[in-house]
């Protein structure tokens, strides 16, 4: 579940599919920065693991600030000097760069932490949330560690972080599908056409979501049938919608009436899945 | 974080200044790590050397360390710039380079602040990241 703008519905949109399913499914919350699919559901605390990343620590008896590790780094994370190198932990974006090439071997590598990964069970739902700690600015190794909690075995949902960038590609790699939750709105629609890019460029199948019909004006849908985009849902604009929302209780339980638009939703989700699977299984095939 | 060794010659007697000209009457720029060059004087022989520091104006983080790091390979131990951050500031202390801000307009009036003693090291950094 992924969108170009923020705030058009992809918690929504996940935690409501999730609950609909009549098997088992994994809901992954990749906005790490600021996780709130657990606010929709309750279930019990399985288990909390601390999230790393490598970053370098330099050995002052063995260097001899040749400068090898400061010239690889793309980020500035380390400074040679003549006598030693210092590290900015904050920088340094886990590469292994400056490891590799110290010809010294005067850097290894240790664990900083950068945030927790939460593992909720509640009913069929299995809720794996990270969370990066504060005053850390890179989400991409969190994302990466709720997604190893991946089983393979269930229906994964992941709520991606709104946007186009670095994270929201962390999510949606790997992925077999895309849904882009949209509204019809100038804002929408701008977003949109730079979430469909992304998602293209990354050569994912692909669908639309649009929520709040009934606002703004009719170019999201002109734009989804001019360019071939399949509308796999509409949410209309719905007061009561945001009201349950605000409460922290789930669509399809406050509002019944919607039940039928998430379980299509997941019945076309899983024929997707389904003919995906065919198609894998042909491949091996062959 | 390592210990760094600080290696002091008495011969040292280079000052270093950001600017974004190459002579004594370009102006101070009053960025350190954005600075597009660094003017090293040496004051035993009255010439100096002008270093670029282009590559940092396109940097989008960490500009100050690598200026830091060009400033120190020169050999100076004294730094006269307009302002400079906390990442800056650590490298250049590490590297045992003493920092002098000023608002001086150009260097030459600066080179003479400096050499009447009026301009005092730094014991901090006197802006935060990314102040421009």
């Amino acid at each position: 579940m992924a969108s170009g703008k923020g705030g058009t519905g992809k918690t929504t949109v996940s935690v409501n599919l999730a609950k609909v399913s009549t098997s088992p499914v994994q809901l992954l919350d990749c906005d790490v920065e600021e996780p709130n699919a657990h606010l929709f559901l309750k279930g019990v605390l399985q288990c909390r693991e601390v999230v790393t990343m490598p970053v370098p620590e330099v050995n002052a008896a063995l260097c001899d600030g040749c400068g090898a590790c400061s010239a690889i780094c793309e980020y500035n994370a380390i400074a040679a000097l003549p006598d030693g190198a210092l590290v900015f932990e904050e920088l340094c974006h886990g590469c292994g760069g400056c490891t590799l090439v110290c010809p010294r071997k005067a850097i290894t590598e240790k664990g900083r932490r950068i945030g927790e990964v939460e593992v909720i069970e509640s009913g069929h739902i299995t809720l794996v949330q990270g969370r990066i700690d504060v005053g850390v600015a890179m989400a991409p190794p969190v994302i990466r560690a709720v997604k190893e909690r991946l089983d393979g075995e269930r229906m994964g949902i992941l709520d991606a972080p709104p946007g186009t960038s670095c994270p929201v590609i962390a999510t949606i790699k790997g992925t077999d599908l895309v849904i882009l939750i949209t509204e019809p709105t100038p804002f929408g629609l701008n977003d949109l056409k730079l979430a469909v890019d992304m998602v293209r460029e990354l050569a994912i199948p692909f669908g639309v979501v649009i929520n709040r019909v009934g606002v703004g004006d009719d170019r999201v849908h002109s734009f989804c049938r001019e360019t071939g985009v399949p509308i796999l849902m509409e949410i209309p604009d719905d007061r009561r919608i945001a009201e349950a929302y605000s409460r922290g209780e789930l669509m399809v339980d406050a509002l019944p009436e919607y039940r039928a638009l998430f379980e299509q939703l997941m019945q076309r989700v899983q024929e997707f899945w389904n003919s995906v699977r065919r198609l894998n299984h042909a491949d091996l095939r062959v | 974080m390592p210990a760094i060794k600080h290696r002091y010659k008495e011969k040292d007697m280079k000052v270093a200044f950001t600017t974004s000209g190459e002579s004594l009457e370009s102006p101070l720029d009053s960025r350190f790590g954005r600075a597009p060059k660094i003017l090293v004087y040496d004051l035993d022989t009255k010439t100096f050397d002008i270093i670029d520091n282009t590559q940092n104006l396109k940097a989008p983080q960490g500009a100050g360390i690598q200026a830091a790091q060009n400033v120190a390979r020169t050999g100076a131990k004294h730094l006269v710039t307009g302002h400079c951050g906390p990442k800056a500031f650590k490298v250049l202390n590490a590297a045992g380079i003493a920092i002098y801000t000023t608002d001086a307009s150009s260097i030459s009036i600066a080179l003479d602040r400096f050499c009447a003693g009026s301009l005092t090291p730094a014991h901090a950094a006197d802006v935060e990241e990314h102040w421009v």
